[in-house]
């Protein structure tokens, strides 16, 4: 059979020198995202954070799928590690917030690094349904009696919502909000600075073609664990940010839905295009909420109409409108 | 002892479920090359409307051919309206538009038919098979359908002309292009039949499990672990996996301590995964080779 196959033609192009267009259009989102609580109410701040949240968990898969062509159905139990081990640390451990990411982090890189170890040998439709196993797996070893004591078994953990540090004047929402912002700006960045590197580029090349990429000399087995661990690392840090927004954690939070909304958002917003990851969090957030507007009873009819109409007018996601744009308005300069 | 062949026998009862919805699974990968998320849904939707039609009064066998045809037609308005225009959009879009199709036939199906589980009749009835304490007429109908199912299937795909071209142009599409087979029909037809087979695996397992919208969920996930186990590429491999899964699921559960109903399908998964660890094609799958 085939791989499942990772579009190759839709790559990022391998620039090394970032024309200055580029530049504008990432300080002016980056502008909107600092001024936007200021616009806002409180409780579309949360959203707002939630969305950052999504776009990181998106931006790890599209690391995983679209940078380095390995499909994975298992992000929810990456995001449910990362949860937890915040929750638990600052629950059991009276840990600082800030500090339990890094150990979220580190985790979650062990654990995909291990898990991608034997996941090796299985590629496509086959590695997919090694990691749907570990997605209905977790919740279940998350209720398992004997981790009651540290997980608070059905119950979940309720953590406490971080106050706002050195007296500045901002609710608790907003410095969570701009606290999310710098950590997701600051993997985004590294994401981005990422794939210009030789690193980046042995992801790209054992995704466009295995064999190819060993007989360059690339380390085949080595940079697939290496991606794995990487995206259940950022993973990792998006659900311990998730469970010190949400204040809870719980197993039934992370089940396979949740791995499936974030291989949808990967798709809305491009596979293998950085930038889309915020659009497909958008998907993710918004959707569901706009199809139960529509009429409670069919929301799930809706919102796979809704899925169809975005997938049939831009089948590449998000990257197919940006770069469109883009397009006409360079024709429209030069004719 | 008998503990342990009433387990088996119960393993292989639910085994031919599997098999059955597997053999659908493989079906359309072999048409269209992608694993179809809304397969379940599709079959539940036949098995309503097949409900439906009892309802009204139109005798089982009836019903079943009637929902049998209507399947076999809705499968291909599926792949014309919806999956035609995706053809060449990138592959993880298709799997997006399946997991769309699944929102879609979930929702609507709850929303006509109601929540609400509801009782499917047997044309088998429950009474024991040959004075089996093990086996029911209904469970024993099950295994021998799925049993004629994968003969005429074997036959179809070996000895006739059609069979033969939807192999070809699942293959190499090209070159079946090149010797005048009709290559996007034939993805069609492949939608078509699978749905007709999810429809007569639906109406066996509707007895058993009770009909609501969502039936087919469990199913479907041991119906592909199934049909991955076997290798995607053969049927008869689908339907072995099948009794695997069904046999292993009930073992495991029954056997190994710690191992209860919840972790049941966790474990099931984690053994086939082994598997595949070891035999990467799965038992029965071909071995491609690939250009560089």
């Amino acid at each position: 059979m085939s791989a499942l196959p990772i579009p190759t033609k839709i790559a990022p192009t391998m620039q090394t020198t970032r024309p200055p267009r580029r530049f504008l259009a990432s300080s002016a989102v980056l502008a909107l995202l600092l001024a936007a609580p200021m616009f806002i109410a409180n409780f579309f701040v949360f959203q707002a954070t939630l969305l950052l949240i999504y776009a990181l968990a998106v931006l790890a898969l599209n690391l995983l799928t679209g940078i380095s062509g390995q499909f994975s159905l298992g992000q929810s139990a990456f995001y449910a590690a990362g949860a937890y081990t915040s929750a638990i640390l600052m629950e059991h451990g009276g840990m600082h917030y800030a500090l339990t990411l890094p150990a979220a982090a580190v985790l979650c890189f062990a654990f995909g690094f291990l898990f991608g170890w034997p996941a090796l040998r299985l590629s496509g439709i086959y590695l997919a349904l090694a990691t749907f196993a570990l997605a209905t797996a977790m919740p279940q070893l998350l209720k398992l009696g004997m981790f009651e004591h540290w997980t608070g078994g059905v119950q979940g953990i309720v953590i406490m919502k971080p106050d706002t540090p050195w007296g500045l004047p901002l609710s608790q929402d907003t410095w969570l909000y701009y606290f999310t912002l710098a950590i997701a700006v600051a993997i985004y960045l590294f994401c981005s600075r990422l794939l210009v590197t030789q690193s980046g580029r042995a992801f790209m090349a054992v995704r466009d073609n295995e064999i190819a990429a060993s007989t360059m000399g690339v380390n085949v087995a080595l940079y697939k664990t290496l991606a794995f661990g990487l995206s259940a690392s950022i993973t990792g840090v998006a659900g311990g940010l998730s469970a010190i927004a949400v204040q809870f954690v719980a197993p039934d939070s992370y089940t396979i839905s949740l791995s499936i909304a974030i291989f949808l958002g990967m798709v809305v917003g491009g596979v293998g295009w950085l930038p889309g990851s915020i659009v497909g969090a958008a998907f993710i957030i918004f959707v569901p909420n706009i199809a139960e507007g529509f009429s409670k009873g069919l929301s799930g009819a809706i919102y796979g109409v809704l899925l169809f109409l975005i997938i049939f007018l831009m089948p590449q996601g998000a990257r197919q409108v940006v770069h469109g744009v883009r397009d006409w308005l360079l024709n429209r300069r030069h004719r | 002892m008998d503990a342990f062949i009433s387990q088996l026998t119960a393993g292989i009862a639910t085994g031919a479920i599997y098999a059955c919805m597997a053999l659908a699974v493989v079906m359309i990968f072999q048409a269209i090359d992608h694993l179809n998320f809304a397969q379940g849904e599709m079959a539940t939707l036949s098995v309503f409307v097949s409900w439906q039609l009892l309802q009204w009064g139109v005798p089982y066998w009836a019903s079943f051919v009637l929902t049998v045809a209507l399947s076999f037609a809705g499968g291909i308005v599926i792949e014309r309206v919806l999956f035609k225009p995706l053809a060449n959009a990138p592959a993880l879009t298709n799997i997006a538009g399946f997991i769309a199709l699944f929102a879609v036939i979930n929702s609507a199906s709850g929303m006509t038919w109601d929540w609400t589980v509801k009782r499917y009749p047997t044309p088998f009835g429950t009474s024991p098979f040959m004075g089996s304490t093990l086996v029911s007429n209904h469970q024993a109908g099950v295994i021998a359908v799925t049993g004629l199912l994968l003969l005429a299937l074997f036959l179809f795909f070996r000895f006739t002309r059609v069979g033969l071209s939807m192999r070809a142009a699942a293959l190499m599409p090209e070159s079946a292009r090149l010797v005048g087979i009709r290559t996007g029909w034939m993805s069609a037809l492949g939608w078509g039949m699978a749905s007709a087979i999810g429809a007569v695996g639906g109406m066996l397992i509707a007895p058993i499990v009770f009909l609501e919208p969502n039936m087919m969920g469990g199913v479907l996930i041991y119906g592909f672990a199934a049909a991955v186990l076997g290798g995607l590429t053969s049927p008869l491999g689908a339907v072995v996996g099948g009794f695997v899964v069904g046999v292993f699921e009930n073992m495991i559960a029954t056997y190994l301590p710690g191992v209860g109903n919840e972790l049941k399908l966790p474990a099931a998964l984690v053994l086939i995964v082994t598997v595949l660890v070891v035999k990467p094609t799965g038992l029965f799958g071909q071995r491609l080779m690939k250009r560089v």
